[in-house]
């Protein structure tokens, strides 16, 4: 089940640069969440911050609080405990050349010291099965390296490699990018069934996608929050003027 | 004759390799007005095939010349071992004796001393390469990378006899007072810590071994390591794994091909190296269980004996020694392909 997350006075920053200024948000639960903006806005660092993925870089810093569920991350968590509740897809398809797609779904798992062979089939076969891929690939589980796949086929991986941890968030940054609109349409319709099992996190350039798939916007300039409301009200009826010029494409 | 030849290819007049499309081009340029500047340019350089069969051929022979260098050698060793090998045949491979005064001779005892004190200075090399490598990759504060990775690489510059004086007077003196006097306590009973306690012998010349490839092998290491992608790094600790976990699966195993080959190179280095382990093996053909005892290796015993070979036959022995080297070479270096290949072919192997 997925749970909430409240974000408070949020600030990060690379080395001298400021990519966030002071976030407030409150990001429902089993709820899909679209975050929209130019690029460079700061909305892969937002999400970064969520899961503490933001501090592995050498030069970033964070203050501020996030709550996810009942647990301030930054002050009453590790990072490795956060990243296990919290799965991420990146924006980049990255899965492990090294391993068979197989390995590559069930790495998590066996990350965590998950030996159950029985379950780890099931489980890998689900995750696959969700994240539109099981047909594609299911005679060769074992023989194909996670690389070996085409790029939208590797990001289907990645997602179905989250998905199989069982996450209450999924944080998903542009996952849709790198895919064909068939994939899209098939990550879309994986995002409207999970949505009612966890709390989900989407960054998109695509405005029709945050449409369909979220019911909360958050429009995000410059490393600030311009504007969080319902899909429906920020892209029929927007309050803030700048947001109203990026939806009907006046820039960014 | 060649001469003439580039030219014509070179103005564009298709000689025997004129493909196809040029001919389409030049008359696709007849029927059309002038042609661009840049296109008249591109065209005058003809179709460059003297150029790239030049350039293939030059390789090949660099290529090739390796061969010949190889072959050169091997035929050398075996014409100059001739008289070793007629006397004693593959037995000399075998046998332990090492008689110059009567004239009997083998190359068992030089076999294993050159092999288990490579070994063993892999065995202690590895693991403190690597560890070194991933903390300087993976989480070394900034200010102190580059100086370790530089003090590490100024290691590998050190000529080996300043290795051997060092070991003499500093590693041999620490073995025997401190070292061995635990190990043949706590490890004595394996029959590998026992016996007198010289300080030289074949565990000195694995610990100075070891010495001698850590950099190699932790450079390298260090090297690959770097290249693997950070996207790799994130992938695994988005998936919750703690910083070991996170360069196990996500360094380590992407890095697994070059670390092999890090490691073949230092063995490489171990295996031919003379100077420092003729100073610290002790220099006596026997195979001894314990790794207090004195050895001998190939290498050292050509240094060492080379001058004093009075008669020809034991300069025959010596030099098939040399060729007993060379062999031993070629083989661990083939077992090592084997491996990569082995680890790294068809399905990749699983995690744990
Ligand atoms: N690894 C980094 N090192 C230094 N600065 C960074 C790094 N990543 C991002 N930034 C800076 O942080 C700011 C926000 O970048 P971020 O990646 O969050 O933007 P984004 O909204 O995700 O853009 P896009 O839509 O193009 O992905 C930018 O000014 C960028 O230059
Ligand atoms: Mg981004």
């Amino acid at each position: 089940m997925g749970v909430g997350i409240q974000v408070t006075d949020l600030n990060a920053w690379y080395g001298a640069n400021h990519a966030l200024l002071g976030i407030n948000m409150n990001i429902p639960a089993n709820h899909v969440t679209a975050l929209i903006g130019p690029s460079g806005c700061g909305k892969s660092t937002f999400v970064r911050c969520l899961n503490r993925m933001h501090e592995t870089n050498a030069t970033a810093r964070v203050s501020g609080e996030v709550r996810i569920g009942d647990v301030d991350i930054y002050a009453e968590a590790s990072p490795v405990e956060i990243r296990r509740r919290v799965g991420m897809v990146f924006q980049r398809p990255n899965p492990f050349p090294t391993m068979s797609i197989y390995d590559n779904v069930a790495s998590g798992l066996r990350l965590n010291g998950f030996r159950n062979k029985g379950v780890l089939d099931e489980v890998v076969e689900r995750s696959l099965q969700s994240s539109a891929l099981w047909d594609e690939v299911k005679d060769d589980l074992h023989k194909k390296s996670g690389a070996s796949l085409s790029g939208g086929q590797q990001q289907r991986l990645c997602i179905a490699r989250a998905l199989a941890v069982d996450p209450e968030v999924l944080l998903m940054d542009e996952p849709a990018s790198a895919l064909d609109p068939v994939s899209t349409a098939k990550i879309e319709d994986l995002i409207f069934q999970l949505k009612s099992q966890y709390t989900i996190v989407i960054v998109t350039h695509n405005m029709q996608q945050a449409a369909r798939v979220a019911e909360t916007t958050g429009f995000f300039l410059m490393g600030k929050l311009v504007e969080f409301d319902s899909t429906h009200k920020i892209f029929t009826n927007p309050t803030d003027k700048r947001t109203e010029d990026y939806i009907t494409g006046r820039f960014g | 004759m060649v001469l003439v030849k580039i030219k014509l290819q070179e103005a564009g007049v298709a000689g025997q390799s004129g493909s196809p499309s040029r001919g389409r081009t030049r008359s696709g340029v007849d029927s059309q007005p002038e042609p661009s500047l840049v296109r008249k340019f591109l065209l005058s350089r003809g179709s460059s095939a003297f150029a790239d069969r030049t350039f293939r051929g030059l390789m090949l022979l660099c290529a090739f010349s390796i061969f010949g260098i190889v072959a050169l050698i091997a035929t050398e060793l075996v014409l100059r071992s001739q008289m070793s090998i007629n006397k004693f045949g593959m037995a000399f491979f075998f046998r332990q004796i090492w008689d110059p005064v009567s004239g009997d001779f083998g190359a068992l005892p030089f076999i294993y001393g050159t092999l288990a004190s490579s070994f063993l200075a892999l065995l202690i090399a590895v693991p403190l390469a690597i560890g070194l490598a991933i903390f300087l990759t993976e989480m070394c504060p900034r200010f102190l990378r580059s100086p370790l990775a530089f003090i590490t690489e100024l290691l590998a510059a050190i000529p080996s006899v300043v290795y051997g004086l060092w070991a003499i007077f500093v590693l041999v003196p620490i073995l025997r007072e401190h070292v061995n006097p635990v190990l043949a306590k706590t490890l004595g009973w394996t029959g590998l810590f026992s016996g007198p306690n010289f300080g030289i012998g074949m565990l000195a010349a694995g610990v100075i071994l070891a010495i001698m490839i850590l950099p190699i092998i932790s450079s390298l290491t260090r090297e690959v390591m770097t290249s693997v992608p950070h996207t790799q790094r994130e992938a695994v600790l988005a998936l919750g794994a703690t910083r070991w976990e996170m360069i196990r699966m996500g360094v380590l195993r992407n890095a697994r091909i070059g670390i092999v080959g890090s490691i073949i190179l230092g063995l490489g280095r171990a295996l031919g190296e003379t100077m420092a382990v003729t100073m610290v093996i002790g220099n006596r053909p026997e195979i001894a269980k314990s790794l207090f005892a004195p050895g001998y290796s190939m290498a050292a015993v050509i240094a060492s004996e080379f001058t004093e070979a009075s008669d020809d036959l034991y300069l025959s022995a010596l030099m098939e020694i040399g060729l007993a080297l060379f062999i031993v070479t070629i083989v661990v270096n083939a077992l090592a392909r084997l491996l990569v290949w082995a680890v790294t072919r068809g399905t990749p192997a699983r995690i744990n």
